[in-house]
């Protein structure tokens, strides 16, 4: 448990995605729009596992290495047989040199471009089952991890780590892999075929190499500082987005708009002015490599002419080099654009895999499957916090007979909901026992014990769908008759059949078409549907109107019956029926009894009772 | 697209200077293989030295020039760019903080922020790309077109066979990858979705134990995406390696009738060089520009989503000489009024509403869930505008009323409290920023939030929010109340907007309003009969119509709806006061 605790803060990284520093587009003039996101912390260990995940196609993925090598090795050729079909057969007039050379150019150029397909081809495949992979794992992390992670985090965030973080990595996957070994390759073959060629050309040839390496440094270094300002202001701006347009109403009721649109304008402006500064910053790596291209072919052509002049080299010689001196210069230009990419990949990575090395929380549970639960629960001298320094719950007992009414009563913050939550394992207790049916729940299987609690929450949450999958969320294997049978038992059926399609309704995301109210008569059809030993509702009408509520009542009392249920409400008015109330108060049980003996205890709950009574009579009276 | 050129106007300039230095970098980078087949022809071939050395320090030179052209239009195509999508950003955000709430139920506050960063962002970038490498590709490919034609027209011939090969290819792949990729952004919504909804309902699947269900529908949907990924990106893959052969054979054909040229027509070797060289740099840009087509589809793809924002317009629309002073004591009048959410949808919400609220009184809303309250206090404010019918405050139809002064003057707390990051005093004094501390705290008082703020260690400079601390719900209606209180309106709405408190703080928030707000018209939606009873009149809405209206004794004797509402709530206040006598 301690454990679980030590691990679960995560490092919050910057505000997820938002726009900027994209890559760029390709091409000699674009330069790249480096994203100097967060770096890698632990570079090595997480290209480790993303090679493991790759590796899980080893045999594609070895098809790709042999046609990218054969790739590179293609596209070294061509320059070499330019340059000899210049020198022996264009300048000395071999026609049937000529046609040699024409045909076998043509067939080299025609196998490179299959080649290449071919590596495209499978390389794609092997990328998106990657992340699909990545993806699905992720996913299915999420699903066990406990619901304190979940707490902690936003979703905004959870999100961004599934879907701009893993869209990094593919990315990356795709290109920056095989043209990184394309690169490298071509780099030594070249340097290979240069030095067979001509030595001293070779050498002015790579005059320019440390100049490539300095100024592409000077300029990420540089960009790393902008991007950095501009991801700040960037997170800043975003944040200001999420939070006015999702209170815009709030806005407008108040007239604010002008006030928020000068405040947007003031952060956008501080963007803006950084963003120029990393665009100007990474946009200058283009220019400048090329002109480090054209500063090399300039000196290629002369000091080539020079030693042509003196015998020293062919025309043919200087006409490969020239073509080489580019195909040197394009890997390293791509090798500092590549580094940037995969940098900004690996800590998306890394961010996954952060995910993904939380515990489970099915690691430390019991494995004991009860088939059926009566539903005798046993609070005994639990404690509880959700910070390891304070204490929510304190010693709290209590006990509950199967079939019992158990209503929570007390202010807000007392710990109602933790107690639910501690039931249901949401949250582990840290001191005392939890039994149901004389056994410590820590000694059960999680799903096992939760399959037999139903649960009904204040936030009443629906699921795109329609209608009848929603309520049948609850019992996968039920009919249409149990579903809308269910549906009637939570006076549900009256507003379904209203709606133009029934119980075929898709419902939006997040179920906007439908009130509040509607949705909670959906979930607890669910929970009736569900038929569990053990029966949760935390604020479960706190939504509908009173006669609704009525209604629903009267088909809860149904459902309760034979089932050991607990219920959280702020009117009084309908738990006065229970078996017993608990009044919680500063993590205590305060007092506990029917709602007779509680009022004639003339304690905590006589005085809540009264001020809710007493405002009703003398309304009544006035 | 071209309707947001607009927003490049401020920066002509630089949009122009941009494309000129560009010209500048590829004039010098087009001058490299002239130059250099005059070393081989004029130097080597003819033995002159000093030419050589010459013509080489010439490079030299000229790739310098090159640089200041590049960095120049890196400069002025970023600021321009980046100015361009800072207005433009503005502009959308004033726009959407002027839409109605209709036009937010229409186009969610998800997809809201996205079209605010991604697809300005993505807009940017294309106009930086505009102003850089659309210039660059197409002035390479102009430029060594122009130089391979003065250094011979018939070895040029074989462009005229390879560039519409080019375009053929790129406009076929273009075609068939289109929907493809349009297909793709679908599937991955469906991705989003799955993920979204799990995450925020991740306690209702661990209760049900659902995890193995829900991780099914996200294989489904992450399956379905991949396999559109991996056939968009296959078609896409075939781009390249075709394009690069349709270059290399070029090449191959240059070579073979370059040297036949070279024997029969006397081209000199340096020019054949050169030829190769500028053929290489015209295809390579034709390269260049279909890979920019894919950036034109996806800046397409979120012009279109910004434009559609911005064609957005608010149907709550100002009458031109909209009375500024009409709201004075508050007196509302509903006559006929008919609302529907869909202007399609002959479902109506509310039908045939008539009743009217005098100046100072007080007004409560019950009826059951769906039954249209919410909907109904909604219209005082335009917040919707009804259907038919007719609202007036004060005799003036709302419709005529400014609508920063009917806003103004009317106090709206929403049945969830939404509160900004910032201290509780300015979220307090949202609606007033220029009211003093007494006054926010009186209006705290009043909301029964003084003492619970007082607590808190900060007190009134209690930062909320992502980093400060988080309130209950009660808490944070009683500060949403606070908040209406403070623009001393003189109509308050409160819609189920003390839900979340217990009885003892909401009947003293009651109180409160009654002795302190006793000028104010008040409309108030509430579930329970005791919020209601004091009410100067109750009206009971049942399925979008008035179902009854009167004083809470009236009702009891005239509604059985309202009997039957009273005796859902009273059961147990009856049996306790049994036990009490």
């Amino acid at each position: 448990m301690s454990n679980l605790n030590n691990r679960m803060p995560l490092p919050m990284p910057g505000r997820p995605g938002g726009f900027g520093g994209g890559p760029g587009g390709p091409g000699p003039g674009g330069g790249h729009g480096a994203p100097a996101k967060v770096r890698a912390k632990n570079r090595g260990a997480t290209i480790k596992r993303i090679w493991s995940y790759l590796n899980r196609q080893r045999s594609a993925l070895i098809l790709v290495y042999v046609f990218t090598v054969l790739n590179a090795i293609f596209s070294l050729i061509g320059p070499f047989l330019l340059g000899k079909a210049i020198d022996s057969a264009v300048i000395p007039g071999d026609y049937g040199a000529l046609v040699h050379f024409c045909l076998l150019l043509l067939g080299i150029y025609l196998l490179g471009s299959v080649v290449a397909w071919v590596q495209a081809y499978i390389m794609t495949a092997v990328s998106q089952k990657t992340v699909f992979e990545l993806r699905r794992d992720l996913f299915g992390k999420y699903q066990v991890l406990p619901v304190q992670f979940f707490d902690t985090h936003a979703n905004g965030e959870l999100m961004s780590r599934a879907t701009n973080d893993i869209d990094n990595v593919s990315n990356t996957l795709s290109q920056s892999v095989t043209q990184l070994l394309n690169s490298l390759i071509t780099l030594s073959g070249s340097l290979v075929i240069m030095l067979a060629l001509n030595v001293p050309l070779t050498v002015v040839t790579l005059l320019t190499i440390p100049l490539f390496l300095l100024s592409s440094r000077k300029i990420s270094g540089l960009g790393r500082i902008y991007f950095k300002t501009q991801q700040r202001h960037l997170g800043e701006l975003n944040g200001f987005i999420e939070e006015t347009v999702t209170g815009l109403k709030v806005v407008k009721q108040y007239r604010r708009e002008e006030a928020e649109a000068k405040r947007f304008r003031v952060i956008s402006g501080n963007l803006n002015k950084a963003g120029i500064k990393a665009q100007i910053v990474s946009g200058l790596v283009g220019p400048v490599m090329n002109t480090i291209n054209n500063l090399s072919f300039a000196l290629i052509a002369g000091a080539g002419g020079w030693m042509a002049y003196h015998g020293l080299a062919t025309v043919g010689v200087i006409v490969s080099f020239l073509n080489y001196s580019k195909q040197f210069g394009r890997p390293i230009a791509e090798l500092a654009n590549q580094y940037n990419l995969i940098q900004s990949a690996i800590a998306g990575a890394e961010r996954v895999f952060e995910v993904m090395d939380l515990n489970s929380e099915y690691e430390n549970q019991g494995d004991k499957r009860p088939d059926k639960l009566t539903g005798d629960v046993a609070f005994e001298d639990v404690s509880f916090g959700y910070k390891p320094d304070t204490l929510i719950l304190n010693g709290v007992t209590f006990e509950a007979r199967a079939g019992e009414k158990i209503a929570l009563v007390g202010p807000t913050g007392a710990g109602k909901t933790t107690i639910i939550n501690l039931l249901t394992r949401f949250y582990e207790i840290s001191g005392g026992s939890i039994r149901i049916d004389g056994q410590d729940i820590r000694e059960l299987d999680k799903n096992a014990l939760r399959s037999q609690i139903g649960i009904v929450l204040q936030d009443a949450h629906v699921f795109s769908g329609t209608i009848r999958e929603n309520i049948r969320f609850g019992r996968l294997n039920a009919t249409d008759r149990e579903v809308e049978e269910a549906a009637r038992l939570a006076n549900a059926d009256g507003f379904i059949a209203r709606l133009s399609h029934g119980y075929d309704t898709m419902l939006e995301p997040e179920g906007s078409n439908l009130s509040h109210g509607q949705r909670q008569l959906l979930t607890i059809a669910r929970a009736i549907l569900a038929d569990p030993a053990i029966l949760i509702l935390d604020e479960a009408t706190s939504s509908v109107d009173t006669r609704t509520e009525m209604h629903i009542q009267q088909a809860m009392k149904t459902l309760m019956k034979g089932r050991t249920s607990f219920v959280i409400a702020h009117r009084l008015s309908t738990i006065q029926d229970a078996d017993r109330i608990l009044v919680i108060q500063h993590g205590a049980v305060a007092e506990q009894g029917n709602h007779d003996q509680l009022l004639e205890h003339k304690g905590v709950y006589f005085n809540l009772y009264n001020s809710q009574f007493k405002q009703a009579m003398e309304a009544e009276v006035s | 697209m071209w309707k947001l050129k607009s927003f490049l106007k401020p920066y002509w300039l630089w949009c122009l200077l941009a494309p000129l230095l560009m010209i500048v970098e590829v004039y010098m980078d087009l001058l490299q293989p002239t130059l250099m087949a005059s070393i081989v022809d004029k130097g080597i071939m003819m033995n002159n030295l000093p030419h050589i050395v010459s013509t080489g320090l010439m490079m030299l030179g000229i790739a310098l020039i090159g640089l200041i052209g590049g960095a120049g239009c890196t400069i002025f195509s970023s600021i321009a760019s980046q100015n361009f999508g800072n207005d433009l950003r503005v502009r959308l955000f004033e726009h959407i903080e002027s839409f109605s709430n209709r036009n937010l139920d229409r186009l969610k506050t998800g997809s809201l922020i996205t079209r605010l960063t991604n697809d300005v962002g993505q807009l940017q970038t294309f106009v930086q790309m505009i102003l850089r490498s659309f210039v660059r590709s197409p002035l390479l490919l102009i430029g060594s077109l122009v130089m391979a034609l003065r250094i011979s027209p018939v070895l040029t011939l074989i462009l005229a066979v390879s560039v519409p090969l080019l375009f053929l290819i790129l406009f076929v792949l273009i075609k068939l990858s289109f929907p493809l990729f349009a297909k793709m952004q679908a599937k991955l919504d469906g991705v989003n979705t799955v993920l979204q909804e799990n995450l925020s309902g991740i306690r209702v699947i661990k209760a049900f134990v659902r995890a193995r269900q829900e991780q099914k529908r996200f294989q489904t949907a992450n399956k379905d995406y991949t396999e559109t990924a991996i056939k968009a990106n296959r078609l896409m893959a075939l781009n390249m390696p075709l394009m690069m052969l349709i270059l290399n054979a070029s090449i191959a054909a240059v070579l073979w009738f370059g040297g036949l040229q070279s024997w029969n027509h006397g081209l000199p070797v340096g020019d054949l060089i050169a030829f190769i060289n500028y053929v290489t740099q015209l295809l390579m840009s034709m390269l260049m520009l279909s890979n920019m087509l894919t950036f034109v589809s996806r800046a397409k793809v979120s012009a279109d989503r910004v434009e559609e924002v911005m064609a957005v317009t608010s149907e709550i629309d100002q009458a031109p000489g909209a009375d500024h002073e009409a709201v004075q004591a508050g007196r509302i009048e509903f006559s006929q009024v008919s609302f529907a959410y869909d202007e399609e949808d002959e479902n109506l919400v509310l039908e045939d509403i008539s009743f009217t609220v005098h100046p100072g009184e007080t007004v409560a809303v019950l009826g059951a869930t769906g039954a249209g309250k919410s909907t109904l206090v909604s219209l005082i404010p335009r917040l919707y505008d009804v259907s038919s019918g007719s609202i007036r405050i004060d005799g003036t139809d709302i419709r005529n009323i400014h609508l920063d002064h009917l806003r103004s003057r009317i106090g709206f707390v929403m049945q969830q409290s939404i509160l900004f990051t910032g201290t509780i005093r300015d979220n307090i004094r949202f609606g007033r920023p220029a009211a003093t501390d007494e006054e926010v705290e009186q209006a705290a008082r009043i909301a029964e939030a003084h003492d619970f703020i007082s607590a808190l260690p900060d007190g009134y400079d209690t930062l909320l929010g992502q980093r400060g601390i988080n309130l209950s719900g009660g808490q944070k209606q009683r500060l949403s109340i606070a908040r209406a209180l403070l623009i001393q309106p003189a109509v308050l709405i409160l819609d189920d907007s003390t839900s979340a408190l217990d009885a003892a703080t909401d009947s003293r928030v009651r109180q409160q309003l009654k002795q302190q707000m006793r000028a104010c018209t008040t409309i108030m939606i509430a579930q329970r009969v005791s919020s209601v009873i004091e009410a100067d009149r109750i009206l009971i809405l049942e399925n979008g119509r008035i179902a009854a209206q009167g004083t809470h004794e009236e009702l009891l004797r005239s509604s059985e709806i309202y009997r039957d509402i009273r005796q859902s709530q009273l059961k147990g206040e009856e049996q306790a006061a049994h036990v009490e006598s």
